[in-house]
Formats: structure tokens, C-alpha cells, sequence
């Protein structure tokens, strides 16, 4: 989608989220890939933490808050209901973030990626438990301190693949990305509400609080994450991540490091 | 006129579904329910019913996906025993408190450990306070036609709350019986599609699942609390709709058997009923003044029809097939919390039988009665009987 073809209209709009907030972006940068005819059904997280307090909503279309474990099941369970009830034009969406993708809500994610219900689930990447405090989770990067990986315990091992477990899963359509690109983000979610299927989109979402960064850096650590080669934009075709982005240059990481706090004592370590 | 078949109440409840015309079913196997969803999965490839099956990979996801489906406006059915129950505590809060009316058949078994498959009420006795309506049921037939009451209470735009079927496993789930299965008109005459008074709905937006505090909060539980109250009438209202259309009632909340006179009762819930009954049948034809009381709705609780019915009698014996650790078993604490403050109340003792599958035959149900009447048991603990 063309830079000037993004809708102004905002489905999203007036979250408690921090500044900064590349996970809200996320929302906003979804709905506008799909307008009014979505439903969102969001675990326990960051987004609904700051989304959902009675009787406040920013959301601007029907949004479910569902138990941490099991977003997979309850958008089969919707998308199921629907396809009976004869509405095939409404895209049901999972959005749930790292922790409850790649750690608790796994089990209830590969079923429903092997059900084959049409949906996409979006993961929205934080790389941490952010609003229960920064502690790790499995997709908590080599060398991050969190709460529950303190100082110079930071996180030793490395972030969870989880594009190989969805990979394996051979499901229609899956992709990486990153809020930092939001062209490249809103095509592949369009792409995947074309799709009568199970489709997943894992999306990078820098943190300013839990990542230590000020809150105007967020599209560019995002950028610097791509462009360093720690996160990459891709998508899944017959079987291999396809980059559908190359950056015109390359960054080294430590400069991806050193831009953030999470990351100083993994930097001193390394001299 | 329906067509008498020879069925379990496994199977029973599956005519149930399919009679309700539940469009959404999602399970994962248990033993002892899994007949039930195996007969719907038959149903379905025979082309005998309609509606999306999910397999999915746990209890935990089985529950989400009825509710997810029921957020929508679909209706929705699972079913499970046991660790599955367990398994699918979080959900049941979750369903019951985001007022989705579905319908879970709970076949009764017991939890580990020690491990077992066989039946007692110790699973559905602990979700208790999940906020969903229990039924205990005692016959195929009675599961069969509670599974369709049972939509109906829960879809009443009074009630909105869940309803658990509780069915003994074996006992029931494996035992056949003659069992009319209703025509479908008569069904659709019976059980209106759902209509729930708010969906999630593209064209008019809203957010369900919200979060709420303090007061709100305590507003919302109030709200289910008073559901519970106004569902103590509904659930007679369509018991007694059931018996005007289908010629077969169940007594609403509870069922008073051969009361009249009585001194001493029999209280329990379940399977077992249909062997107390017989043990009352044979007393009373040696002149012995025994009654039955079968406790049909555990929650809400009856507490009005339990005072009535056993105001004014000498001894109450009540049997458990369930244990509250470190107290007695449920029923009992409840009953005895029921008849708190009556003028002359009778004196209860509790009893607790057929754990893990254990048989509670005629003999052992007298002896609980002949103990009530002489006094002999303890009125502060549940008493263990055939260990």
C-alpha cells in the first residue's frame, strides 16, 4: 500500500498506552489494513491492559478479551461460528503478545494453525512480559536484562524461533514484521485477510519502559533491529522465509545494543 | 411423538445436542465422556447434524472455543470429566462471568490422585463456585431432556449464565436404558434460537471481556448473584414447560419423593437417587417412615424448597459422593446451611459414598438411613462409608 492510500481513518484511538508504544501502533497500523469489518479477540497483555477498563474502549470495532492461554482456540471457536452463520467477509484477528504466543498460549495456537479455521493471529513482539513489569520470556533476546533476568544475569539464551515452529505447521500464509515499516506491515496483514486460512504475522514491537530507550526512538530502534540484522521482514513462501525487505545498509549491532538499556550490561561484558 | 431408543446417557445428551440444532461443538476426549462427542462426530458424518466440530487440543481451548463461538451468537456445546474439568477451571470463571450461555455436560469421575477413571461427583463438586448452574441428573432420559431445558434456562434473558449437566460417569454414561428421543418440531417448538441480547457484532462495535475494579467490579458479581436468584424460577418455569410439551418433569430445583409423613429423609443428588429410591419403596412397604429428597439443582441452590421439605422431620441423612478436605462433603455443609434457623430443625448427618467408583448398593443406603434414625452417626464431620 502506497504511503498516501493509508487510511486516516483511526479504529484505535485513545489507549492508556505508554508513549511511544510500538505495541499500540501495531493495533492501529492492523486496523487500518482492515477497517471496520474485524473482530479482535486479545489475551491477557499489554494491549489489553491498556485498552479495555469498563466502561472505556479505544477499540472501534467488536473486541473480545479472552484467558492468556488460549487466543488459538477462541478465534477458531469465532471463526467457526461465523462461517455457520454465513459471514465469511468478517477477518477475525488474534493479537496477543510475545508471552502469550510463544510461551503460554502455544499449545492453543498450533491447534488452531492445524484446524485450518480462517483467521490471522498476530503476535505482537515486546520481547518481555512488559506490563506485568519486564520479565523474560522466550522470545527475550541473547544479552537482555529483565526483571526476572537481572543485571548481569541478563537473558542467555537465544530468542525463541518461532517463525519455524508456525513454518512447520505448513499453514497458508506467515510472515515477519516490524512496526518500523508500516507499509511492508499493513501488505502482509491485507494479504493474510485475503487468505481463507490460518495465517499468522509475528510483528516487532519496540518498548520504550521495558527496552530502555526515550519514547521518540521506537520506529528507529525498530529500524536499527532490521537494518543490524536482528530482526528481518519477511514472508513465507512454499516452505522458505522470503525477505520482502533488504536494507540498503548495513548496521553493526552493537550500535542496536548500545541504543539501549536493556542491553548495558550485556555491552560491558562484552569489553 | 419422539422414538424410544436404547441409549446411555452419553449418547442421550449427544441427541441433545443435535436436537438443539448447537452449531458449534468443541471437545477433546475424556473417558468417561467421550461417547458423547464420538456420537456427535457419527451425527455429523452421517449428515444427521449440523455444525462445525473443533478438535482441539485441550479442555482449556475445548471451553474458549464454545465461548468464542458464543461471543458471536452461536450456540455452543462441550463436554468432559474429571482432569478436563479441572483443566478448564480458568474457562469456566471466564464463561460464567462474561454471562455466555453455554452448555457443558460434565460426566462425573474422580480427580487425581490416587488416579482413577471411575465415577464420583468430587470434579463438578469443585467447580462449584465458578458461577455456573449445576444440574445433577439421574437417568438417560433425564440428560437427554435436561441437555435441551438446559439451553433454554441458560439462553433466558433473565438467567444469561452457564449451565453444567452433571451426569454420573458409568453409572449413567455407560448404561443404557429406554429412552424417548424427541421429534425435532416438538424441539423447535420447545427451544427458540439463541438470541442473546449482545454479540459481538461488526456493524455495531462493542468490546466484551472488559476490565473492571472495585466497585464495578463488585456491581458485576451482584449481577451474576441476582442472575442465580432469578434462575432458581426459570429453571422450574422450564422444567414444567418440558413436562406440558414432552409429558416428562423432573421437579424443577428439587424432587420430594414419597415425602408425605415422612421422619426420616435420604438427601443426594445423581445416579444414586435411582437406588435410594428403591431402599425408600422397600421401607415404606415395612410401614418405616422414610422419604427422598433429590437435590436436581446444586447451584443455585434451592434453599427454599430444601427447608419445606425437610422442616419438621426427626433426622436427615445426606450422602456425598464428594469430600471437602479438612470439613464434610458439600451437599451436606450446604443442606445444613439451608435449614439454619427453622423452628424445629432436623438433625443432619452427613455421609460420603461411592468414591472413586465405589459401589453404593440398597443394603449400604439403608444403613446410612437405619444410622440417621438411631443417632449413631457424627453430626460434625462427613462420615466415610464402606471403606
Amino acid at each position: 500500500m502506497r504511503l498516501t492510500e493509508i487510511p486516516q481513518e483511526e479504529l484505535y484511538q485513545g489507549s492508556l498506552g505508554c508513549s511511544g508504544c510500538g505495541s499500540t501502533l501495531a493495533v492501529r497500523l492492523t486496523l487500518k489494513a482492515l477497517g471496520r469489518r474485524a473482530i479482535f479477540v486479545v489475551p491477557a497483555a499489554c494491549i489489553s491492559t491498556v485498552s479495555c477498563y469498563f466502561p472505556q474502549t479505544p477499540f472501534r470495532v467488536p473486541m473480545l478479551v479472552m484467558a492468556f492461554a488460549a487466543t488459538g482456540a477462541a478465534i477458531s471457536g469465532m471463526s467457526a461460528a461465523l462461517k455457520r452463520q454465513g459471514k465469511s467477509d468478517i477477518t477475525v484477528v488474534g493479537f496477543a503478545g510475545d508471552g502469550g504466543t510463544v510461551d503460554i498460549g502455544l499449545q492453543s495456537l498450533s491447534c488452531a494453525l492445524e484446524g485450518g479455521r480462517k483467521f490471522i493471529y498476530i503476535c505482537y513482539d515486546n520481547e518481555a512480559y512488559m506490563n506485568t513489569g519486564v520479565q523474560r520470556s522466550g522470545a527475550t533476546p541473547y544479552g537482555a536484562t529483565t526483571a526476572t533476568t537481572p543485571g548481569r544475569h541478563f537473558e542467555d539464551k537465544p530468542k525463541k524461533d518461532m517463525m519455524r515452529i508456525v513454518a512447520a505447521h505448513d499453514i497458508p500464509y506467515a510472515a515477519t514484521a516490524c512496526v518500523s515499516y508500516p507499509q511492508d506491515y499493513i501488505d502482509k496483514v491485507q494479504r493474510a485477510a485475503a487468505i481463507d486460512g490460518p495465517t499468522y504475522i509475528h510483528v516487532l514491537c519496540p518498548c520504550p519502559p521495558g527496552w530502555g530507550y526515550p519514547t521518540e526512538r521506537t520506529i528507529e530502534i525498530g529500524r536499527m533491529a532490521v537494518e543490524c540484522g536482528l530482526w528481518s521482514l519477511t514472508e513465507l513462501r512454499d516452505g522458505r522465509f522470503v525477505p520482502t525487505h533488504t536494507p540498503r545498509r548495513r548496521r553493526d549491532p552493537s550500535q542496536y545494543y548500545a541504543a539501549q538499556a536493556r542491553f548495558r550490561e550485556f555491552r560491558s561484558g562484552q569489553g | 411423538m419422539g422414538e424410544r431408543k436404547f441409549l446411555h446417557a452419553n449418547a442421550a445428551i449427544a441427541h441433545g445436542v443435535r436436537l438443539a440444532r448447537v452449531p458449534v461443538v468443541a471437545a477433546y476426549p475424556i473417558t468417561p465422556q467421550t461417547s458423547i462427542v464420538e456420537k456427535i462426530a457419527s451425527f455429523l458424518a452421517e449428515g444427521e447434524m449440523e455444525a462445525e466440530y473443533i478438535k482441539v487440543e485441550s479442555e482449556h481451548s475445548a471451553l474458549a472455543a464454545c465461548l468464542g463461538a458464543s461471543a458471536v451468537g452461536s450456540r455452543a456445546f462441550t463436554a468432559t470429566s474429571s482432569q478436563g474439568l479441572e483443566f478448564m477451571h480458568e474457562m469456566l470463571a471466564y464463561v460464567s462471568g462474561g454471562r455466555y450461555p453455554l452448555v457443558l455436560a460434565a460426566v462425573n469421575r474422580s480427580v487425581a490422585l490416587p488416579w482413577s477413571i471411575w465415577g464420583d461427583q468430587q470434579d463438578s463438586i469443585q467447580q462449584r463456585d465458578t458461577g455456573w448452574i449445576q444440574l445433577y441428573l439421574e437417568t438417560a432420559q433425564e440428560a437427554l431432556d435436561t441437555t435441551l431445558q438446559a439451553y433454554r434456562i441458560a439462553e433466558d434473558h433473565r438467567v444469561l449464565t452457564p449451565v453444567m449437566l452433571c451426569v454420573d460417569g458409568f453409572l449413567l454414561s455407560h448404561t443404557e436404558e429406554i429412552v424417548e428421543v424427541p421429534d425435532q418440531a416438538a424441539v423447535d417448538a420447545f427451544l427458540p434460537p439463541l438470541d442473546l441480547p449482545f454479540k459481538l457484532d461488526v456493524d455495531y462495535p462493542a468490546t466484551q471481556g472488559m476490565g473492571a475494579f472495585g466497585q464495578q467490579y463488585a456491581r458485576w458479581r451482584a449481577e451474576q448473584q441476582q442472575a442465580m436468584g432469578r434462575a432458581r424460577g426459570v429453571i422450574g418455569e422450564v422444567d414444567a414447560a418440558f413436562g406440558v410439551a414432552f409429558g416428562r418433569s423432573y421437579g424443577g430445583l428439587v424432587e420430594a419423593y414419597r415425602m408425605e409423613g415422612a421422619e426420616l429423609a435420604l438427601v443426594a443428588m445423581g445416579g444414586i437417587v435411582g437406588t435410594a429410591r428403591e431402599v425408600v419403596d422397600e421401607m415404606r412397604a415395612e410401614g418405616r417412615p422414610v422419604g427422598l429428597m433429590k437435590v436436581r439443582a446444586y447451584r443455585p441452590l434451592p434453599r427454599a424448597e430444601i427447608r419445606a421439605a425437610l422442616n419438621g422431620l426427626r433426622a436427615v441423612a445426606v450422602v456425598d459422593r464428594d469430600c471437602s478436605f479438612g470439613y464434610e462433603g458439600a451437599l451436606c455443609t450446604d443442606l445444613k446451611a439451608a435449614l439454619h434457623g427453622l423452628a424445629s430443625p432436623p438433625a443432619v448427618y452427613g455421609f460420603i459414598a461411592g468414591l472413586g467408583g465405589s459401589d453404593v448398593p440398597p443394603e449400604m443406603l439403608r444403613d446410612i438411613i437405619e444410622r440417621a434414625a438411631a443417632g449413631e452417626a457424627s453430626k460434625d464431620e462427613g462420615e466415610f462409608v464402606g471403606i
